[in-house]
């Protein structure tokens, strides 16, 4: 292949097989899960117990556990999700696609999450539970464009072509990202600045600043369980006339 | 690559190049809508409505919030560090309010040059630490000037 190094081409090939990544994905979970509970429960132990009140906000401001993780969050499942629609439209890989789509629900959830948790603070720290400035408007489009996603691949019976249709819609969206991102040192904006990717120096207290990084992978180890599971059971579905799944399925287990 | 691969490669980066772009331009053209807030400065050279509702920001002058009257009516003056605008404010203010804090008044002008705020938010800052480091911080910036 163009640029790849043939045995990096045969694991990804490998990987995108049906079966095998059925099999291998049943192996990981409990893995995964071990992981994930072990980071949350870290992170939340030392987000709500061990880190001091702000000198401001006092005990308000531990919601950043939950809102910043899911913010950060809700835009790194778009990417995967139009990056992973782009590898289904240029190479036509089943799992690809399979990716992308189980990755709306989650990136949906979060997204929602991150909206909700704001306006929850916002309402005694700002004044208001909502306000249209750039970047609480922007993160609203990006849950509307997880909605489009979803409703578009449900609104299409024959799944391919809905996964076509479905990156097509989530490639023209990666627009907003950088818009999202960038939205609080474009405009005046009534949220504030970035803290934590700050280039020279993140503005809070290292004891903070390390809970809030557990629960941002205690996040993503979530995302890949909840979308592993979500892309199994599509995986079964689109392949439910495949040899593989009704041996699957006739077959005890042992 | 096969060259049917290559050319979809293409037409997708050509999409997104396309719809960032398109994007570009519009916000480009829209971007004094997009701004929350007009700074004190824009106030002062005349760039506000003058009768209309628009949102100021600016920080809360160190010493000048003072209650004239035994009301809820507050006075304060908020600046950018170059230009002050003197606001005035009937109700009750958001936990944050403070001298030296960031704040987004809405409401108007009136005939003084005085802003007449209906809703005031504070503007929380990006700075998160505990009451032990601020207080260290203050005592080492006073210590410095002398």
């Amino acid at each position: 292949m163009f640029l790849i190094p043939d045995p990096v081409g045969r694991f990804f090939h490998r990987m995108a097989s049906p079966p095998h990544f059925y099999a291998l994905t049943e192996k990981l979970m409990p893995w995964l899960v071990g992981i994930f509970l072990i980071l949350l429960a870290c992170g939340l132990y030392g987000g709500l117990y061990l880190a001091p009140p702000d000198y401001q906000q006092g005990d308000s401001y531990r919601i950043i556990y939950i809102h910043v993780p899911s913010a950060w969050m809700s835009l790194f499942i778009y990417i995967v999700m139009a990056v992973t629609g782009a590898i289904g439209l240029v190479w036509r890989i089943k799992l690809a696609e399979i990716v992308a789509i189980s990755s709306a629900s989650v990136g949906a959830s979060f997204t929602f999450i991150a909206l909700v948790t704001g306006s929850l603070w916002g309402k005694p720290m700002w004044g208001t539970w909502w306000v249209w400035d750039a970047r609480l408007t922007s993160e609203l489009v990006l849950l509307f464009l997880y909605l489009g996603v979803i409703g578009l691949y449900n609104a299409i019976d024959d799944k391919r072509t809905a996964s076509k249709a479905v990156a097509i819609l989530a490639l023209v969206g990666v627009v907003n990202i950088p818009i999202i991102h960038y939205s609080v040192e474009w405009w005046s904006t009534l949220h504030q600045g970035p803290t934590v990717t700050k280039m020279d120096k993140p503005s809070i207290h290292v004891t903070m600043l390390v809970p809030l990084l557990l629960m941002a992978v205690a996040f993503k180890f979530y995302y890949v369980i909840a979308m592993l599971q979500r892309a199994r059971l599509e995986l079964l579905q689109r392949e439910r006339t495949a040899n593989w799944v009704k041996k699957l399925l006739t077959e005890p287990t042992p | 690559m096969k060259p049917v691969r290559r050319q979809r490669l293409i037409l997708i980066a050509l999409m997104v190049v396309g719809a960032g772009l398109a994007a570009a331009f519009a916000l480009k053209s829209f971007n004094e809508n997009l701004m929350y807030f007009f700074s004190t400065t824009d106030v002062s050279a005349g760039k506000a409505p003058q009768d209309a509702l628009f949102r100021l920001g600016g920080m809360v002058v160190k010493g000048s919030v003072e209650r004239p009257g035994d009301g809820l009516m507050v006075r304060f003056k908020l600046t950018d560090f170059s230009k002050e605008v003197t606001v005035e404010y009937t109700g009750i203010l958001p936990d944050l309010f403070r001298e030296g804090q960031g704040i987004v008044a809405n409401g108007k002008l009136d005939g003084r040059g005085v802003f007449v705020a209906e809703e005031v938010l504070a503007k929380h800052d990006e700075n998160y630490m505990p009451p032990e480091v601020k207080a260290s911080l203050k005592a080492a910036a006073e210590q410095k000037k002398p």
